[in-house]
């Protein structure tokens, strides 16, 4: 003991005289035999986790609070380039967020092969590898704006709108002119999901839905009365076979099968906020992950870090972060997307 | 990781990106069977959809351990740095427990609440509840 205090001593005096050459590194001693940047890089990281883990648990506890909530495979199913109709009933749920998974799967698999690289001190394999781990973030956030501006432009939920809602009963919608509907999707069962619509987007196309019939003429119905969707008096005004919100959300009346009529309610206000807040910050993970990414690769490909030596720990400092990120990534497709 | 020889330790990254590939998958697959995307008529099985969550969240649990010690090579540095990092999280676990239970609470309350909103008095049995001459007494 009494010659462990010693070198300790002998050490702190060490690390004051050369702290001007070599930074504020912690000196010669090494806690948990790591350097001083990879154990604070796991500490903040452990602080991070804490901050998801209070988000998703808040969601969680919320989520347990409402007697219903939005469906992830029903709200979760559009794609780009309108590749989910190509899939049975036009509808691909949750196959554009498995390619996302597999986008950040990928950027995190090039960037131990970075820190690999580093450790052998080959400066073209660390750039070559980065520059991969760089693509696949820019991926993933690209896909993640995709998905953001289709559920705020075309399925209009926002931080206190979820257009979202859940059937509690089983019953039938009424058309737009009020006359029970006959069509076999008209009818619904406990536990199924839909999506309130907007007015004035319908348009007539051949093989309409019944949902898209009933749209376009409630659209039709609500122009033939003069009414300007941006201007609706509150309270919102009544049809035979829908209310239209004061927002401009067209919601359908049906009757249940107890003979109760009903109108089509929204989901709970949370799920908006809830899911906006947790993956943007997820997603301001993975752009600041991204830039000091592309940051280290430009110091990398300047042969910066050839100087010290120390297997490109810099490297492996960035790579702990984008393993994290993608860490974060299992828990929000887990919590959001597969329950 | 150090002791394994560079195309070792290659062919290992590797190994992982699959490992973690086919349990995402496998995820998904078991994700829209339990909602019954698959086969249309298990949807309604509350056990199944129960246990397709339970399944989920463990590979979810066994993916986050596999990214924690092979790829941020947790598993390597000296025990005291995992402990001070694994054992801190664990208090997560207590955490998870008393939100979803305070969530389940929070529920209840709320349909108790609307239950009362919407009883109707009972006018008979009002009347034998209370001795009229208490009602006049009592001052509060």
């Amino acid at each position: 003991m009494a010659t462990e205090t010693t070198l300790i001593e002998h050490d702190e005096m060490h690390d004051e005289h050369h702290e001007y050459q070599q930074g504020w590194d912690g000196g010669e001693e090494k806690p948990f035999k790591a350097s001083y940047g990879k154990l604070m890089m796991w500490y903040f990281l452990l602080s991070d986790a804490f901050t998801f883990a209070g988000f998703l648990i808040a969601y969680g506890a919320l989520r347990f609070s409402m007697p219903t909530w939005p469906v992830p495979d029903f709200v979760f199913s559009t794609a780009p380039f309108g590749l989910h109709k190509l899939f049975p009933g036009e509808s691909a749920p949750l196959i554009f967020v498995t390619f996302m998974s597999f986008l950040l799967i990928v950027s995190s698999v090039t960037m131990v092969r970075a820190v690999q690289e580093g450790h052998r001190e080959n400066k073209n394999g660390v750039v070559f590898w980065m520059v991969l781990t760089v693509i696949g973030g820019a991926g993933f956030l690209s896909c993640q704006a995709w998905e953001w501006a289709n559920l705020i432009t075309h399925e209009h939920m926002g931080i206190r709108t979820d257009p979202f809602g859940t059937h509690t009963e089983e019953g039938t919608y009424y058309m737009a002119n009020g006359q029970p509907s006959s069509a076999a999707e008209d009818t619904f069962e406990e536990g199924d999901s839909y999506l309130i619509h907007t007015a004035g987007h319908s348009e007539q196309t051949d093989n309409m839905t019944a949902e898209q019939t009933f749209l376009y003429e409630a659209d039709a119905m609500i122009t033939q009365r003069g009414i300007d969707v941006d201007n609706i008096p509150e309270g919102g005004i009544d049809f035979p076979g829908f209310r239209l919100d004061e927002k401009g959300f067209i919601q359908r009346k049906f009757v249940a099968s107890s003979g109760e009529a009903g109108v089509q309610e929204f989901g709970p206000k949370a799920f908006g906020a809830l899911f906006f807040f947790i993956t943007g910050f997820h997603g301001f993970h993975v752009f600041s992950g991204v830039l000091f990414l592309i940051i280290i690769t430009v110091n990398v490909a300047s042969g910066l870090y050839v100087q010290r030596k120390n297997g490109y720990e810099m490297v492996e400092k960035i790579g702990l972060y984008w393993h994290f990120v993608d860490l974060v990534w299992v828990f929000v497709f887990l919590v959001f997307y597969l329950l | 990781m150090s002791h394994l020889s560079y195309e070792d330790a290659k062919k290992h990254v590797f190994r992982g990106f699959w490992i973690l590939l086919v349990v995402t998958l496998v995820e998904v697959v078991i994700s829209l069977f339990g909602k019954g995307h698959i086969i249309e008529s298990v949807a309604n099985l509350r056990w199944l959809v129960a246990l397709a969550a339970l399944l989920i969240v463990g590979l979810s649990i066994y993916k986050a351990k596999f990214i924690i010690y092979e790829f941020m090579h947790l598993g390597s540095e000296v025990k005291g740095l995992r402990t001070s990092v694994l054992l801190p999280a664990a208090l997560l676990i207590w955490a998870i427990i008393a939100f979803f239970q305070e969530g389940n609470a929070w529920k209840d309350r709320r349909e108790q609440i609307k239950d009362k909103n919407e009883m109707q008095v009972d006018e008979a049995g009002q009347q034998g509840m209370l001795l009229e001459k208490e009602i006049y007494d009592w001052k509060g």
